[in-house]
């Protein structure tokens, strides 16, 4: 998970958030959120827009003041500490390369305010350049380069101070796929490189299982979950999680319970787990395109739970197919088929099947803690 | 591949813009016949009258209260433009901060003025300045004495910073409308402390509206007549003045002339020099 941190432990420093809210006059913009990042690991912060991310990323950088709570970067408090004596690196989605200085200057003005010699200057702005591989572009102005050349300078000025700390506010949102893929890479080397803590600002939940060592998911200036992404997928701890990360079926239905075992009724037909679950309450279950199979009605396997319903989108993938069920309550299914199982054309008739195990159970959004277990 | 496009849209451009060229010629017609004719005249006559030859320039650089009053002229207009730059900066940086509704108040501060004549602001100042006037009063009753203001030079720079004010906050808000305030920002990151951010990051993205502004101001300060003839006296009299008096007073048009015509040039000279400081600053400010 880390394995980063073996190499080069000692340039990155911890990032500690305790119980911070930010009011902005009666919007909470920041709800108790707690955020331990470790030294050297590359934590990503996703949610959806207004979520509060670049909020917790300007009190890190020290542009923005928490209301209460606390901040500790490297075990010092920053509460109070003017941006300028933070001594940490930000990369913002705008690039703000200095327009009146070309890509020499930019990256070197930090070495010039921390009153550092010509000679060793211009050796950690040829390393720095080196690094993001733009150091044949060191006479140019911000005016001539793309934005991703913009956004390579920008992270070479970030990184060229060595600071123990670098954020990122969605440095690759103005760039296009494929300019962004390939420098997710780069991004992923210089943080293998350096081993500074990286803490990294998206909305784009593929861009944040790419690169992080664990993810905090935001909702509402709320953290809803931390992990990595294998746990965020695989144990989304809520709803709002388990959609936010990768494709997902989202069922409705009541549970009833007998003994053991607890009866799901979705749309007429019930399905059962072990789980044990409140009588009568309204979970929303959860399931994978991946863990979801198709059947003829009435054929394939016992023992298992399905529901019927009928195929409104057939899609070739190539690597498989993708089909859209429509159930009998109006919902819809995704479910993604090896190539080798039987295709099915739209308007058949068909079974989902899926293992009860595969099936993750959660609060709806607006009823939490109805679920016991 | 990527640079296709937009080629291919330049080239196109050129006839969108060819066409309306013709809506030109009303300001043409105003430009060149209402200031280059008169203007034409102007050169003439100070080469013609009361003969053909230089002889009104002789007189003008061969008489000691002409110099005087021309080093004058700059010097005041040099004063006036470096009050104008100190009081405006900060008015426009703040017009660039605050609300809409306090934006509205601070435009609508700078054009007032432009809506009473310059008449009526100078007698404002008239009443401000003289003797026994508001400030004065207010001095007196502070137990400071009184400062002679008006007929004396410092009355009239602060005449005419007032009066020329709005033509340096304009062009320096437009410019600072356009700075991202987030470079600063990006530069305390980096380790600048505020004051560092500004002098670094901000006062040179801000330079291209000084220098338009001071430039704009500089040259009316100039040639301004109202307000130095009103608030100056005998030891503050400026070019204007003294050309006025040539050509409405003593009739000369000749000698009022060769005036305007050496102030004309000195203005040409001094934006001459100013030109390559502003090119420059045009190439590093170019747009992302
Ligand atoms: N200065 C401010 N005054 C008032 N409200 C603010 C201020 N800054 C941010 N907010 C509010 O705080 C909330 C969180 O903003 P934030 O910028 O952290 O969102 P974000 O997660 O970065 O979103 P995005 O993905 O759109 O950048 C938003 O609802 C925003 O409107
Ligand atoms: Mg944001």
């Amino acid at each position: 998970m880390k394995s980063t941190l073996a190499t080069a432990a000692a340039k990155g420093a911890a990032i500690d958030i305790v119980s911070a809210i930010k009011r902005y006059g009666a919007f909470t913009a920041l709800d108790d959120v707690s955020l331990h990042i470790e030294p050297g690991e590359f934590m990503t912060l996703l949610g959806p827009s207004g979520s509060g991310k670049t909020t917790t990323l300007n009190v890190v950088a020290g542009f923005t003041e928490i209301t209460s709570g606390e901040l500790t970067v490297g075990g010092t408090s920053m509460v109070g500490v003017p941006a300028h004596k933070r001594n940490i690196g930000v990369v913002f989605q705008h690039y703000a390369l200095f327009p009146h200085m070309n890509v020499g200057r930019n990256v070197a003005y930090p070495l010039t305010l921390r009153g550092v010699g010509r000679a060793e200057r211009e050796r950690r702005v040829a390393r720095a350049l080196d690094m993001v591989k733009m150091a044949d572009f060191a006479h140019r102005y911000p005016s001539e380069l793309s934005g991703g050349q913009q956004q390579r300078v920008a992270l070479a000025r970030a990184i060229v101070f060595d600071p123990p700390i670098l954020l990122m506010d969605e440095p690759l949102g103005a760039l296009d796929k494929k300019l962004r893929e390939w420098l997710q890479l780069e991004i992923k080397r210089i943080h293998r490189e350096l081993g500074t803590t990286f803490v990294y600002v998206t909305h784009d939940q593929e861009e944040a299982l790419v690169l992080s060592d664990r993810i905090a998911v935001f909702n509402h200036g709320r953290i809803e979950q931390i992990g990595t992404g294998r746990q965020l997928y695989d144990e989304p701890a809520t709803l709002f999680v388990g959609k936010f990360i990768g494709d997902s079926t989202v069922l409705r239905g009541e549970a009833r319970v007998s003994g053991e075992e607890t009866a799901i009724t979705i749309a007429g037909e019930t399905v059962t787990t072990r789980r044990r679950i409140a009588d009568g309450a309204r979970p929303v279950m959860l399931l994978r395109p991946e863990k979801l199979s198709l059947a003829r009605p009435g054929a394939g396997a016992g023992g298992r739970n399905r529901l019927s319903g009928e195929i409104a989108e057939a899609i070739y993938l190539g690597s498989g197919s993708k089909y859209e069920v429509r159930l009998r309550d109006g919902s819809t299914a995704i479910v993604r088929s090896p190539l080798e199982a039987e295709s099915f054309a739209i308007g058949d008739a068909v079974s989902l099947c899926f293992a009860e195990r595969d099936a993750k159970l959660l609060a709806d959004d607006d009823q939490a803690d109805l679920i016991l277990t | 591949m990527p640079a296709a496009p937009p080629a291919k849209g330049a080239r196109k451009a050129p006839r969108f813009i060819a066409g309306p060229l013709w809506l030109t010629v009303p300001a043409l017609v105003l430009l060149v016949a209402v200031v280059g004719y008169p203007l034409l005249i102007i050169v003439l006559r100070s080469f013609s009258e009361p003969a053909w030859g230089v002889q009104n320039y002789v007189w003008f650089f061969g008489t000691p209260v002409n110099l005087v009053v021309l080093q004058r002229t700059f010097e005041v207009s040099a004063w006036v433009t470096l009050a104008c730059v100190i009081s405006a900066y900060p008015y426009a940086y703040m017009m660039t901060v605050v609300g809409p509704a306090m934006r509205m108040l601070l435009i609508l501060c700078v054009l007032v003025p432009f809506w009473v004549s310059g008449v009526v602001r100078t007698m404002a100042w008239v009443i401000l300045l003289q003797d026994s006037g508001v400030i004065n009063s207010l001095l007196k009753w502070a137990g400071l004495g009184t400062v002679r203001l008006i007929r004396t030079q410092l009355g009239v720079v602060i005449g005419m910073t007032q009066v020329l004010l709005p033509f340096m906050i304009l062009p320096l808000y437009s410019v600072m409308r356009g700075i991202d305030l987030r470079l600063v920002q990006a530069a305390r990151s980096l380790g600048a402390r505020p004051s560092r951010a500004f002098l670094q990051v901000y006062l040179p993205l801000s330079l291209p509206g000084v220098y338009a502004g001071a430039i704009i101001v500089f040259i009316l300060a100039l040639g301004f007549y109202i307000t130095p003839a009103l608030l100056g006296g005998p030891r503050s009299v400026l070019l204007s003045t003294l050309m006025q008096n040539q050509v409405l007073s003593l009739l000369n048009w000749g000698r009022g002339g060769a005036m305007g015509v050496v102030l004309l040039v000195a203005t040409f000279v001094l934006l001459a020099l100013a030109a390559p400081l502003m090119r420059q600053r045009h190439k590093q400010g170019a747009r992302r």
